[in-house]
């Protein structure tokens, strides 16, 4: 049974078309990814999910319940952590914790299992502001937060933007254990490498859903031929890669670059002789894999 | 580009810098190149703001020796304002001013002329391809060009050195490698640059990068060499295996 099913939800603000006929469904205890830079549309879809905004036009339904009619008990089902930190910054660490508890009836105790893991982390400054928090313990508490009713659904805006690799880690580390527990979670990043870590992920873009599918088969549907390729200086090769004949792009991924030809184009060895031939130094070629940026920047200039 | 015989045009001795008994950089010493692209990476508190703050002449340090662009921090800060750039990852440009308007504002600061100004900003809005942007607000302008026009703006007095602060954050895969396209190009003619950055693959693009963990630098080299030392594939796995130890 899906728990969230959106149908045809569009959205604009003045002449801005925030959410363009999206359309999908996340199953329970799946967890869903959207994956898309700021301004596509992400937090607004997430707030008509939430309750918190209108859609103009479609449907939304959370575990059987119309965002529209029956917001009231929506609310009790779902936990939601903005993507800006919105928790009280002149309450403590202890008593955002019990607001929070309270205000949907319940107490820290009664689900102290659920946030357990989370929560030991910050325990040692539960005296201190939540103002006073460093960018990783804001983000344990937040989710600490949104978990104490012991929601069904779970919808994080952007969790790790601007934290650090480790943190990122660490954070999915804590998704994949409340997903085990049967908790559905949608959750919003702009980072690509995050897609992976997902059951099924959304791409999305200026509004509109470029594709809906599990990561490996987004994957698989890269169309084209696609090779990594390195030299000693990438800004001087990235720029020659570009002027080879019949390229349909040339992208820079960390210390290589992927190329990227439609139809046959050329073997590895016609790349490594035409960089030789402006005199570059270092030079490897092999055949590449796409991964879900290659994908991505291939839906965005197709559109 | 860097080369292991051009001049420092970032000299750190001992930096140190308390705020009451935390110490929030514990005796950082290094050296940058003349137009080489410094990666300054680290964990979220590790101290890299504190530090970046110091060299742009914002904040004394409580001990230590730094020229920053031949400058001494202590006694030469507005010399070393006058020599940088700077971008956060919050722009710097005003969203109730044109994109024309926060051009001039920027470039007005550091002393440059109406006449040059014009001719810069045509400069800029054909290279960025942004010719029918000039007069719009900058709210109303995407997200990507934004960050390419900030980026812009912080090197319109052609400074020494540019400071960029997590420059590519929420932006999409395909303009964050059009803005280090901007960067490559910025540091081929000349300028240096210092970066910050959570994206791991583009510390791959830096001549050398730091590490910071807790306040110290925890290891400094070139990412080719900083993968074979730590065996690491990529510089994701470097990071990971440094800063990793200690959990906030």
């Amino acid at each position: 049974m899906s728990s969230i099913l959106v149908e045809h939800i569009s959205k604009h603000f003045k002449q801005v078309n925030a959410l363009n006929d999206i359309t999908f469904s996340v199953d329970r205890g799946e967890l869903f990814g959207f994956i898309g830079p700021d301004g596509a549309g992400k937090t607004t879809l997430f707030r008509i999910l939430t309750t918190l905004v209108l859609p103009d036009s479609g449907k939304a339904i959370v575990n059987g319940l119309d965002v529209v009619k029956d917001y009231r008990k929506i609310r009790q089902d779902i936990g939601y952590m903005p993507g800006r930190f919105s928790l009280y910054s002149d309450l403590s660490v202890e008593e955002n914790l019990n607001f929070y508890a309270t205000v949907f009836g319940t107490t820290v105790e009664a689900n102290y299992e659920l946030i357990k893991e989370i929560y030991v982390q910050i325990e040692p400054f539960k005296k201190r502001k939540a103002g006073k928090l460093s960018g990783g313990m804001k983000q344990k508490l937040a989710l600490s937060c949104a978990l104490i009713h012991k929601p069904s659904v779970l919808i994080l805006d952007e969790p790790t933007t601007g934290v650090d690799a480790v943190s990122r880690l660490e954070f999915w580390d804590m998704l994949k254990r409340l997903k085990n527990s049967g908790i559905t979670i949608l959750v919003a990043t702009p980072y690509m490498d995050e897609a992976s870590l997902c059951d099924q992920v959304a791409l999305i873009q200026d509004g509109k859903l470029m594709t809906i599918s599990t990561p490996s088969e987004v994957i698989k549907t890269y169309p084209w031929r696609l090779y990594s390729v390195k030299s000693d200086d990438i800004f001087r090769m990235l720029n020659d890669l570009r002027m080879f004949p019949g390229v349909h792009s040339v992208f820079a991924f960390g210390q290589a670059a992927h190329i990227s030809f439609k139809n046959e184009g050329p073997d590895q060895n016609a790349i490594h002789r035409y960089l030789e031939n402006k005199e570059h130094s270092g030079i490897d070629v092999k055949p590449a894999t796409a991964n879900i940026e290659d994908c991505f920047m291939e839906l965005m200039i197709k559109q | 580009m860097y080369r292991q015989e051009a001049e420092n045009i970032i000299v750190v001795k001992d930096l140190v810098k308390k705020f009451g008994s935390f110490v929030a950089n514990d005796h950082l010493s290094f050296e940058v190149k003349k137009g080489e692209i410094f990666g300054f990476l680290g964990a979220n508190g590790a101290g890299k703001t504190t530090a970046i703050k110091i060299l742009c002449g914002l904040s004394y340090p409580t001990s230590g020796q730094l020229i920053v662009g031949g400058f001494d921090i202590y006694r030469e800060r507005e010399k070393i304002k006058r020599n940088i750039g700077y971008m956060s990852q919050k722009f710097s440009l005003y969203d109730d001013l044109t994109v024309f308007e926060n051009i001039r504002f920027y470039a007005g600061i550091y002393g440059l002329r109406r006449k040059v100004i014009e001719v810069r900003t045509a400069e800029l809005m054909a290279k960025l391809d942004m010719k029918e942007a000039r007069d719009k607000l900058i709210r109303e302008i995407p997200l990507g060009w934004k960050q390419k026009l900030a980026f812009s703006v912080a090197i319109i007095h052609n400074p020494k050195i540019v400071f960029l602060d997590e420059p590519t954050g929420g932006v999409d895969p395909v303009t964050r490698r059009q803005f280090w396209d901007m960067i490559f190009e910025a540091s081929h003619e000349g300028i240096t640059v210092f970066v910050t950055t959570h994206y791991m693959d583009e510390a791959e693009y830096c001549d050398r990068v730091s590490i910071m963990v807790d306040g110290k630098i925890a290891a400094l080299d070139t990412p080719e060499q900083l993968k074979q030392d730590y065996r690491a594939g990529s510089m994701n796995e470097v990071f990971l295996k440094l800063a990793r130890v200690k959990v906030n």
